[in-house]
C-alpha cells in the first residue's frame, strides 16, 4: 500500500497547504451502477480546470484546486463528500444526483455555498428569490419536456391535436419530473399523454414495450437513467418502434446508452442542453495541454463525447462565474458568497463562447437574481450509428414559458411556505 | 490482568443479574456513556456528526431492531429498508400535519406506526421459515417502496416526490433542518440509542426475550413447552419494526433531511442492515453496535487513508474499499464465525489471563 | 381489430420468455444450495464478473489496466488483439473454474460444518470482494457484448399469427435462443447428474454430506465442481441479460429477479427453478397488463413477483418442488 501511494500521481488530490486558491469540489461517481455516465462527466469537468491552470495559471491569476470525491451516486456518501470538502473553502457544488441535490439544497442555503445543478435537481430552483444559492441554468427538466413538445410541434406543422405521446419514465423523483409539464402542455396542444412507468433498475421492460407496440403512440418520450436507457432502446428496436419518433431526455442521450443496441439504434433522438461538436478548438487545447502531458482525469478517450462535453461545459460555466465574481468584487480570491453573486450575474454570449474555444456550445443566456434558470433552451440530437456519434439535428429550441413559469412559481412558493422563507434576492 | 474479573464477588441475586455483572465492564460502560454524552458534544463538528457519528447511531438503532428479529427470534428479514421508509414517511406526515408536535413524539409515533405495519407483514412468518421467509419479507420491501413512490398523499403531492424535513425543535433547540447544530443532532440521536439499547437489553433477558430465543432455537419445541408462537413471532416483528421505524424516522429527519424513497430505502439498505447484524454478531446488543460501526466507519476510514493520505484516484479507492470490506468479512468469519461480538468475548477471555496465558 | 384476449395471450407468451430468463439466474442459486446448503448471495455478481471477463477477453483488454496505470504511471489498455467469441467463452469458463477453486480453497474449506447463516454471510463478503475486483479488473464502463446472438422480433411468428388471427404476436429472437439454451442446460445437468460418476457423487453430497464423505467422495472436489458449474450458469445468464443491456454493474441486480423464482420453485429443485420462473414471468406480466398498468399506475412487476411467490408459499412453505421440511423435536 505504501509503495502504491508513493508511486501514485497525486495531481488532483495532493493535500496542498492552505494558500490562496479557488477550491472546486467534484462530486463524481466513477463507480456503482451509473459509473458509465459519471466518468466522462467528471473527466470533462476536471480537465477543463486543469487546462485553465496550465494555460492561464488559473482564473484571474488564482490557481484552481479540484477536490474529487467519489459518491457512487449514493446520497449518504454525497453527504460525507459535502461535509468533508466544505471546510476547504468550496466555491460551488455540482452534486450530480437528484438525491444528493435535494439533500444539499437546504444545507447549502444554511452554509451559504452555491449549488449548480445543470439540467437536473430541483426544477423550481429557477426562482432565485426562494432558492438564493441554487442555480440550474442553462435548462431544467420542465424546459426539456417543453422543448421536446415544441420540436414535435415543429414536425407537425404547429399542431399536435389528437396525437398520442407516451412517456416512458424511471419510476423515481427524477422520472416523474416532466409529468406535470406534459399534462399542462397536453391540455394546451390537444395531445394525449400515456404514462408508462419502469421500475428501478429497468432491466426487464417487456410489459412496457408490448404496451407501446399495442397502442402505437405517435411519439415516445423517455426519462430514463442507467441500465433502463440501454434496455429501452434495445426493446424499442425489437418492437420496431421508429427511432425518429423516440426522444430521450438529456440523461438518456449519451454514446453508452445507444452503443449496446448497435446499428438498431441508428436515428435515435435525444435532447441536449449543449451542442456536440468534437472539433471544438478547446478540445484540441485539452488534448495538447492536459491529456498529452498525462494530467488528464481520464485516459483521454472520452474527450468530445456527449457527457464529457457536458462536464466541460459545466466547468466552463463555473469558471465564467468565478471570473464574473472576481470582476464584481475586485478580488481574485473569492468567497462562496461572492461566487453566488458571480453566478447570479453570469452572462453567456456568442462571442464569449467563441473566445472560449467552443462556439455555440450552449444557448445564449443571462442569469439574474430572480431567474436562476437561464434560457431553458435545448436542442435535439440524432444518433448516427455508422459514424458512432450524436449529431445536432436542430438549433436551440425555446421552451414554452407560459406553461413553465406558473408551475415554477407554484412549486417554489410551496417550498418557501413549508420552510418559512420570505422570497427575496440575496443581499 | 488488564481485564479484572477475578475477585468480583456477588452476595445477592440482584447483583448477579446486573446487565454488566463484572465491575470492570460496568465502569467501562459508564465511562463510555458519560464521554459520549458530555465530552463528545463539545468536540463534534459538522463533519464528524454528519459523516460518522449520526449515521453510526442511527444504523445502530436499526441494527438493534433487526437483531431482535433475526438474532433473538430467528426470523430472517430483508424488509428493513421498507420499514425504515415507513418510519420516515410517518415522521414526514406527522411533522407536516401537526406542526406543533415535538420531535420526540413524532419519532416515537413513527416507531409505533412502523410496529403495526411490521407486525402485519410478519404474519407470513407463522408458516414460512428460514431463507424462504427472508425472501418473503422482500415482498414487503418492494411493495412499500413502490407504494411511497406511487401514492402522492405520502409526499404531500409535491412535484418531485421527494420529502424534506421542516425545521423542528426540542426544548427550543433545533434538531431537524439545515440550521441544526452538530451537537444537537448527535445528542438527539444518542438519547434514542441509549434508551432503546437499554430497552432491548432488558427485553431480551426477560420473559419476552426468552420466548423469542426458544422460538429461534426450535419453534416446535418451544410450542410444546408453552410458548405461543403467534404472539412471540408477532411481538418480535412489532418490537423490531418499532426500532427500525425510529431509525428510519431519524434517518430522514435528523440525518439526511431530504429523502427519495427508492434510492435511500431501497433493497440495498435492507441488505446493509442485515450485514451489520450478521457481522456484528447475531443475538448480541454489543454486536449491533460493532456491526454498525464496522460498516459505517470502515469505508470512511479507507477513503480518508486512500484518497487523502495516499493520494490514490477516488475510483480505485472505492473499488479497493469493496475488496477490503469483502475480504475482511471473510477473514473475520474464518477466524471467528460468530461475528465481532464473539471476537470481543474471546478477547476478553484472553485479556483476563494476560500476560500469563495457560 | 384484435381484442384484449389476443393481447393477453401475447403478454403471457412474453411472460413465459421472461420467466426463462429469470430461471437462468435462479439455476445457479439452486445448484450451489443443493450441493452445499449455501445460499449464494454472490450469484448475481458472478454473472456480472463472468460477462465482464468474457467481453474483456474478447476485446483483448488488459486486466487491472486502470490500477496498473495509476500505480506505475504507464498507459496500457489493450493487448491489441481480439479473441473469437467461442474461444473467449471457453476461456471465461476456465476463469470461472479457477475462481471456484479459489473460493473453496480460501473461503469454504475453512468454513466446513458451519451454520447456513454463516455460509450466507461468507457469500456476502465474496460478493463485495468480487464486485470490487470485477471493476478494478475490467473498468466500470458499459461494454457491448457481441457473441453473435440474434436480436429483435421473430418475423415468422409475427406473420404466421397475423395470417391466422389477425394480430402479429411479438417474440424476441433472443428469448427464443434463451429458451433453447435453458432447455439444453437443464437437459445437460440432468444427464450429467444421472449418468456420470461425478454427477452421482454430486447427488450423493446433496443428499447427505457425511454419508457421502464416508463412502469416499471428496467434498472439496464436488464443491469446486458445483461452483464451476454455477459459474458457467452465471456466464450464460450474464450473456443473455448482457446482450440486451450491455455489460454493466446493474447486471449484478438480476439476482433480485431470481429470488421470487427460488422461493416459488424451492431452493433445492432444478425443475422448480424452471417452472417457478415461468409462473413468475407469466404472473407478473399478466398482472401488470390487466391490473397494474391500467389501475395502479404501473411498475408493479417487482413487488408482484414477490407477492405471488408469497401466496404460493403460504400453501406450500417449502416451495412448489422443494424438499418437504420435516421437523423433529
Amino acid at each position: 500500500m505504501k509503495k502504491l501511494g508513493t508511486l501514485t500521481v497525486a495531481a488532483l488530490c495532493a493535500a496542498a497547504p492552505a494558500m490562496a486558491e479557488l477550491v472546486i469540489p467534484d462530486l463524481s461517481y466513477r463507480t456503482g451502477p451509473y459509473a458509465a455516465g459519471g466518468i466522462p462527466f467528471s473527466d470533462g469537468y476536471q480537465d477543463y480546470f486543469t487546462l485553465l491552470n496550465e494555460r492561464d495559471g488559473g482564473i484571474g491569476g488564482e490557481p484552481i484546486r479540484v477536490i474529487e470525491c467519489e459518491t457512487g451516486y449514493n446520497t449518504e456518501k454525497g453527504v460525507e463528500c459535502y461535509e468533508s470538502t466544505k471546510g476547504e473553502g468550496a466555491l460551488v457544488y455540482q452534486p450530480l444526483s437528484t438525491g444528493i441535490t435535494y439533500q444539499l439544497i437546504p444545507k447549502a442555503e444554511a452554509d451559504g455555498i452555491p449549488i449548480h445543478t445543470m439540467g437536473y435537481g430541483r426544477t423550481s430552483a429557477v426562482n432565485g428569490e426562494v432558492f438564493n444559492n441554487v442555480f440550474n441554468y442553462p435548462a431544467n427538466y420542465w424546459d426539456a419536456a417543453s422543448v421536446a413538445v415544441n420540436y414535435l410541434l415543429e414536425q407537425n406543422d404547429g399542431s399536435l391535436d389528437g396525437k398520442t405521446i407516451a412517456l416512458v419514465y424511471h419510476n423515481s423523483a427524477y422520472g416523474k419530473e416532466p409529468i406535470r409539464t406534459l399534462n399542462a402542455l397536453g391540455e394546451k396542444h390537444g395531445f394525449e399523454l400515456t404514462e408508462i412507468a419502469v421500475d428501478h433498475p429497468g432491466q426487464e421492460q417487456k410489459s412496457q414495450w408490448l404496451q407501446i407496440r399495442r397502442e402505437r403512440p405517435d411519439y415516445v418520450l423517455m426519462w430514463g437513467w442507467g441500465v433502463m436507457n440501454q434496455v429501452a432502446i434495445q426493446e424499442a428496436a425489437n418492437v420496431r418502434y421508429p427511432m425518429d419518433q423516440f426522444i430521450g431526455n438529456w440523461w438518456a442521450g449519451a454514446e453508452h446508452d445507444v452503443t449496446p443496441a448497435g446499428d438498431a439504434a441508428d436515428g435515435y433522438l435525444s435532447l441536449n442542453m449543449n451542442t456536440i461538436n468534437p472539433d471544438y478548438p478547446v478540445f484540441e487545447e485539452i488534448r495538447a495541454q492536459v491529456i498529452e502531458p498525462g494530467m488528464g482525469a481520464g485516459d483521454g478517450s472520452n474527450v468530445g463525447k456527449v457527457l464529457y462535453t457536458r462536464g466541460m461545459y459545466a466547468a466552463m460555466l463555473a469558471a465564467e462565474a468565478i471570473a464574473k465574481a472576481q470582476e464584481i468584487h475586485g478580488v481574485t480570491d473569492i468567497t462562496p458568497a461572492q461566487m453566488r453573486d458571480g453566478m447570479a450575474a453570469l452572462e453567456m454570449t456568442e462571442t464569449r463562447m467563441k473566445e472560449l474555444g467552443a462556439p455555440n456550445i450552449g444557448p445564449v443566456f443571462a442569469v439574474s437574481c430572480q431567474n436562476h434558470g437561464g434560457s431553458g433552451e435545448g436542442l435535439v440530437q440524432r444518433w448516427n450509428a455508422s459514424a458512432g456519434a450524436f449529431e445536432p439535428l436542430t438549433g436551440f429550441i425555446t421552451p414554452d414559458a407560459s406553461i413553465i413559469e406558473p408551475l415554477v412559481q407554484e412549486d417554489s412558493l410551496a417550498y418557501a411556505a413549508e420552510n418559512n422563507i420570505t422570497p427575496a434576492c440575496a443581499e | 490482568m488488564l481485564y479484572r474479573e477475578a475477585g468480583d464477588f456477588k452476595t445477592s441475586y440482584a447483583k448477579d443479574n446486573q446487565t454488566f455483572p463484572i465491575k470492570f465492564d460496568r465502569t467501562g460502560y459508564w465511562v463510555i456513556l458519560i464521554a459520549a454524552a458530555v465530552v463528545v458534544p463539545f468536540m463534534v463538528n459538522d463533519y464528524w456528526a454528519s459523516s460518522l457519528l449520526v449515521p453510526f447511531l442511527i444504523y445502530a438503532i436499526a441494527a438493534l431492531g433487526l437483531n431482535i428479529l433475526v438474532g433473538y427470534c430467528g426470523q430472517v428479514s430483508l424488509g428493513t429498508g421498507g420499514f425504515m421508509a415507513v418510519g420516515a414517511y410517518s415522521s414526514y406526515k406527522l411533522m407536516t400535519a401537526f406542526p406543533w408536535m415535538d420531535m420526540f413524539s413524532v419519532t416515537i409515533l413513527s416507531g409505533v406506526i412502523t410496529a403495526i405495519v411490521g407486525a402485519a407483514f410478519g404474519l407470513p412468518s407463522l408458516r414460512i421459515k428460514g431463507f424462504y421467509l427472508a425472501v418473503a419479507t422482500l415482498a414487503a420491501q418492494f411493495f412499500l417502496v413502490w407504494l411511497f413512490n406511487k401514492v402522492s398523499w405520502f409526499y404531500n403531492y409535491s412535484a418531485s416526490g421527494q420529502i424534506s424535513a421542516p425545521e423542528r425543535s426540542v426544548f427550543g433547540i433545533l434538531v431537524t433542518g439545515p440550521n441544526t447544530a452538530a451537537w444537537a443532532q448527535y445528542l438527539f440521536c444518542l438519547i434514542f440509542v441509549v434508551v432503546l439499547a437499554w430497552v432491548a437489553r432488558n427485553l431480551t433477558r426477560g420473559t419476552v426475550g426468552r420466548k423469542w430465543m426458544a422460538i429461534r432455537d426450535m419453534d416446535i419445541a418451544a410450542e410444546i413447552i408453552g410458548v405461543n408462537p403467534l404472539r412471540a413471532k408477532l411481538s418480535a416483528f412489532a418490537v423490531s419494526s418499532f426500532f427500525i421505524g425510529i431509525a428510519g424516522g431519524l434517518f430522514f429527519t435528523v440525518y439526511l433531511g431530504a429523502v427519495e424513497v427508492g434510492e435511500v430505502f431501497g433493497i440495498q439498505k435492507s441488505f446493509l442492515v442485515l450485514f451489520m447484524v450478521i457481522i456484528g454478531g447475531l443475538g448480541s446488543i454489543f454486536g449491533s453496535f460493532a456491526g454498525a460501526a464496522f460498516l459505517v466507519l470502515l469505508p470512511v476510514v479507507l477513503k480518508v487513508v486512500g484518497v487523502d493520505m495516499l493520494g490514490m484516484p477516488t475510483d480505485i479507492v472505492a473499488h479497493l474499499n469493496l475488496v477490503i470490506v469483502g475480504g475482511l468479512i471473510i477473514f473475520f468469519l474464518i477466524v471467528e464465525p460468530h461475528g465481532l461480538a464473539q471476537l470481543w468475548r474471546l478477547t476478553k477471555e484472553k485479556l483476563r489471563l494476560w500476560p500469563f496465558p495457560h | 381489430m384484435p381484442d384484449q384476449l389476443l393481447f393477453g395471450m401475447e403478454v403471457a407468451l412474453n411472460g413465459l420468455m421472461a420467466g426463462v430468463m429469470y430461471s437462468l439466474v435462479a439455476l445457479g442459486f439452486v445448484l450451489i444450495f443443493k450441493a452445499s446448503g449455501i445460499f449464494n448471495y454472490a450469484q448475481g455478481v458472478m454473472a456480472l464478473f463472468a460477462a465482464m471477463t468474457l467481453v474483456g477477453i474478447q476485446n483483448g483488454q488488459v486486466p487491472f489496466a486502470h490500477l496498473i496505470n495509476a500505480t506505475l504511471g504507464t498507459d496500457i489498455h489493450n493487448f491489441g488483439w481480439t479473441v473469437p467469441a467461442l474461444a473467449a467463452i471457453l476461456l471465461t469458463v476456465v476463469v470461472m473454474a479457477i475462481f471456484a477453486w479459489l473460493v473453496n480453497k480460501f473461503v469454504f474449506s475453512h468454513l466446513v460444518n458451519q451454520e447456513p447463516i454463516i455460509l450466507f454471510m461468507a457469500t456476502i463478503g465474496l460478493a463485495y470482494f468480487l464486485e470490487g475486483v470485477a471493476d478494478l479488473m475490467w473498468g466500470s464502463e458499459i461494454k457491448t457484448l457481441d457473441v453473435g446472438l440474434p436480436q429483435g422480433i421473430n418475423d415468422w411468428l409475427e406473420t404466421t399469427t397475423f395470417d391466422a388471427v389477425g394480430y402479429g404476436f411479438f417474440i424476441d429472437n433472443l428469448d427464443i435462443v434463451a429458451t433453447i439454451i435453458a432447455a439444453l442446460l437443464v437437459l445437460g445437468l440432468i444427464l450429467f447428474s444421472q449418468y456420470t460418476k461425478q454427477g452421482r457423487a454430486l447427488r450423493a453430497v446433496a443428499d447427505d454430506h457425511q454419508a457421502a464423505l464416508s463412502v469416499g467422495i471428496s467434498l472439496n472436489f464436488i464443491w469446486v465442481l458445483v461452483w464451476s458449474i454455477a459459474g458457467f450458469v452465471a456466464l450464460v445468464a450474464g450473456i443473455m441479460w448482457g446482450a440486451k443491456s450491455g455489460v454493466q454493474f446493474s447486471l449484478s441486480l438480476i439476482a433480485l429477479k431470481a429470488l421470487p423464482v427460488l422461493m416459488l420453485g424451492g431452493f433445492t429443485s432444478i425443475p422448480g427453478a424452471i417452472i417457478g420462473g415461468l409462473i413468475i414471468g407469466v404472473g407478473e406480466k399478466l398482472f401488470e397488463f390487466a391490473i397494474g398498468a391500467p389501475y395502479l399506475g404501473g411498475a408493479t412487476e417487482n413487488w408482484f413477483a414477490y407477492v405471488l411467490a408469497l401466496i404460493f408459499l403460504v400453501f406450500r412453505p417449502q416451495g412448489l418442488f422443494g424438499e418437504k421440511i420435516i421437523e423433529r423435536v
